[in-house]
């Protein structure tokens, strides 16, 4: 199974690599090897650049083949005064973000790229021009920007954010509608771009996990979990099975408390008050367990390389347990009377649509990907750390409405509910933390966690003294995004809010 | 209907009592940290060496900035003569940048807004909120404060969709510089007079985010800031107590049970 495809190195997560054994591929072929890929099944996990010392941009692309835990990994070197190849995305849509990614960050000109525009709104990483001209900080994003319009007899359009009406994060929609249909949106993120990726090589190894905790504070343990599986590969450390399962608790309650919330925030939105009101309630129980683990609600300075900085003692556990079991069944009898409420369901039900097909080719992950009827999970597709050992079945729906989205949130509840209670009981022994040593040289290694939205991936270079050099960061909301957009067409526009907790995708994951 | 009534039953009344009783926090919740510098060895520096964000110097004085604080565990698990601990004291919200710099003895925690913004504000309070380069967790744990268990509105104080509504903004994140102009836009667009709360190390000082080329290091020296309320993120209870303490709604502090110890 792991047989090597000629111009592609096999790896599995968790799994270092000399990063001389990545194949390279010829510029001009990238693209249609890459789609040679993708007709055997793989699918686009991750595409990025790295900055050659001579100035020149090696491209990685990273293929998923779900169904036996590979990823295969393949590249291509741009040289100076030449970054430009013929583009993956006029062939293949998953790859429009990340291909809009290189050209912000590079200047690289992907030729035949559907629609090339900014991502982050920042400047080239040498002061180049990006495709589309040279980055004016000065302006305020979207600024001058052509949205695509729609003209027509009674056509308008509708521009909402950065600073939206409630208490979240800052986007820019701009929807082109007829009456209340909308024909088209378009989404401008970048406003909680605060530099990431830089942030992450802080030579203080703490500064370096809390910027990895805070990518999305929503999900700080499923980013730290992948950014911790990145360089304990690189350091060739192997974490005790006690901390392994503490991971997954923290990763679980993470799921519980978002999912929670989401399925409250959408009760909200179709104005199911009662069900709204319990589970904002609850959404916080599930946050202070880990609270009490570890200090913070949100998992704060928990995940370390190494392991994890806090034990749970088998009278703790045992009283979370009995927590869990109580929030097991108010929380159940909350989504139980929800998901019975005509009203609910007449606003849920073909609400903000996505076929399979559709989901399959921007290449989607997470709940939203699921809600479609695509089987994706890191937990159960490239396990790794307790998942290798407690298996969580995939939660699938089909219609890919908003039904869908919750009622997938709705099943992984109960299966999350089920993996602590099972977990907390029966907590294998062994050190908690053990520092990792030093990293091996010139290597890269690859980490994946199924945060509560989805696949997050980082993956981690060294260079000859054995220093992280660069660390590259995936939140599944770069693939998702697109998929709100989609799933609006021919949508009322009064239905969008519900549409958009449906997803509940990051925004500062997204803008790094 | 019967059905939800009868849920409603069981879901039981679940608002805090708070500032009347305070809510339980688990012991490892950490709170305001304690430097006792008498116990600082002669010359050691192991703590600001350790600190991620710098928020601990030792020219003179040993003191600690709130500010910038993390709350991770880093010097905690440095220092080796137990000069700095986490106590459970969930009360940091200042009035001043300065009081948040910490060093041996009491805090001066943050105090009512003055008479003439207390007159117009004091009793009904409308915020704002602008995410200006945060991780969403500030933003989230803000948002808590609408949920039943907290229930703002009875002190008061709700926030608003509209600037145009608001007596003032709840500024979070780390000031990136693209959202700068939305922000400054927003802050004109409120009434005066208007306050500012800066809430989450980020709005305050960057927080993990400071000094990169891409965001501000926070609100400071953008917008006059009338309340700050450290933490990464701050506890839901640590923004309520900042926001009363604004409003004058803390007059005797609440019985603390033990709270302040380790």
């Amino acid at each position: 199974m792991n047989g090597t495809r000629p111009g592609w190195l096999a790896l599995r997560q968790g799994q270092a690599v000399d990063v001389s054994s990545i194949p390279l591929v010829d510029a001009d072929d990238f693209a249609s090897h890459m789609l040679a890929g993708r007709g055997r099944g793989g699918r686009l996990a991750n595409l990025f650049g790295r900055r050659l010392p001579d100035g020149g941009v090696r491209l990685f692309a990273f293929l998923a083949f779900d169904t036996d835990a590979r990823i295969e990994v393949c590249a291509a070197d741009l040289p100076h005064g030449k970054l430009t190849y013929p583009s993956v995305t006029a062939h293949w849509p998953a790859a429009q973000a990340f291909e809009r990614e290189l050209a912000e960050q590079y200047g690289v000109f992907p030729v035949g790229h559907a629609w090339l525009k900014p991502l982050r709104y920042h400047g080239t990483d040498d002061g180049s021009a990006a495709p589309w001209g040279p980055f004016e900080a000065s302006e305020p994003i979207p600024g001058n920007y052509p949205f695509y319009r729609v003209e027509g007899e009674e056509v308008h359009e509708v521009a909402v954010g950065p600073v939206h009406a409630g208490i979240i994060e800052p986007g820019h929609f701009r929807f082109q509608c007829h009456g209340e249909e909308v024909l088209h949106l378009e989404v401008v993120l970048g406003y909680q771009h605060r530099g990431i990726e830089r942030l992450l090589l802080h030579p203080n190894a703490t500064r370096s996990a809390i910027v990895a905790e805070t990518i999305a504070g929503d999900a700080t343990v499923g980013h730290a979990l992948a950014y911790c599986t990145a360089l304990e590969a690189l350091a060739g450390a192997r974490v005790s099975l006690r901390a392994s399962a503490l991971r997954g608790i923290a990763l679980e309650l993470e799921r519980l408390a978002n999912h929670v919330g989401d399925l409250g925030a959408l009760c909200t939105d179709v104005a199911f008050l009662p069900a709204s009101a319990y589970l904002g309630r609850l959404r916080g129980e599930y946050l202070n367990l880990t609270l009490e683990i570890c200090g913070n609600r949100f998992g704060r300075n928990l995940l370390r390389p190494g392991g994890v900085r806090f034990d749970i003692s088998t009278t703790m556990a045992d009283s979370m347990r009995e927590r869990l079991r109580r929030l097991e069944r108010e929380t159940l009898e909350v989504l139980d009377l929800m998901f019975s409420q005509s009203s609910v369901l007449a606003r849920f039900e073909g609400t903000g649509k996505l076929s399979e097909e559709r989901a399959d080719e921007i290449g989607m992950v997470g709940p939203a990907a699921r809600a479609c009827g695509l089987r994706r999970d890191v937990r159960c597709d490239h396990p790794h750390g307790v998942f290798q050992f407690s298996h969580i079945p995939i939660a699938v729906e089909t219609t890919g409405d908003v039904y869908a989205r919750a009622a997938v949130r709705w099943l992984e509840v109960q299966r999350s509910l089920e993996f602590l209670v099972e977990l907390l009981g029966n907590k294998p022994e062994g050190p908690v933390f053990e520092p990792i040593g030093r990293l091996r040289p010139n290597a890269m290694a690859l980490g994946m966690a199924e945060t509560w939205r989805g696949e997050s991936m980082h993956v981690a270079f060294t260079d000859e003294a054995g220093k992280l050099a660069f660390l590259k960061v995936k939140d599944p909301s770069i693939h998702n995004w697109f998929g709100l957009a989609l799933a609006l067409r021919g949508v009322a526009i009064s239905d969008f809010p519900v549409c958009n907790k449906s997803f509940n995708l990051s925004y500062a994951g997204h803008d790094l | 209907m019967i059905r939800i009534l009868k849920t409603r039953l069981r879901q039981g009344h679940r608002t805090t009592k708070f500032p009347l009783e305070l809510p339980v926090l688990p012991d490892r919740y950490r709170g305001r940290p304690v430097l006792d510098a008498a116990k600082c060895a002669e010359g050691c520096r192991d703590c600001a060496a350790a600190c991620p964000t710098g928020a601990i110097t030792l020219n003179g004085a040993p003191k600690l900035d709130l500010g910038r604080c993390l709350f991770c565990t880093e010097c905690v698990d440095a220092c080796p003569d137990g000069a700095l601990r986490y106590s459970r004291d969930y009360r940091m919200a200042a009035s001043r940048r300065e009081d948040l710099v910490l060093s041996s003895g009491e805090m001066r925690l943050a105090q009512r807004m003055a008479d003439d913004l207390y007159r117009v504000l004091g009793r009904a309070l409308r915020l704002r909120e602008v995410c200006a380069g945060s991780c969403n967790a500030c933003d989230l744990d803000t948002n808590v404060l609408n949920t039943v268990g907290w229930d703002l509105s009875r002190f008061g104080i709700q926030f608003v969709a509209s600037p145009r509504h608001a007596d003032g903004l709840v500024v979070t994140g780390a000031i990136s510089r693209n959202m700068h102009h939305a922000l400054l836009e927003t802050y004109e667009a409120v009434p005066k007079p208007r306050i500012v709360v800066a809430v989450g190390a980020c709005a305050i000082s960057g927080g993990p985010f400071r000094d990169s080329p891409d965001v501000l290091n926070g609100v400071e020296g953008i917008l006059p800031v009338d309340l700050y309320v450290p933490g990464c993120p701050p506890h839901p209870l640590t923004i309520l107590d900042g926001l009363l303490r604004l409003i004058g709604r803390i007059r005797e502090e609440p019985a603390l049970h033990g709270v302040t110890q380790p």
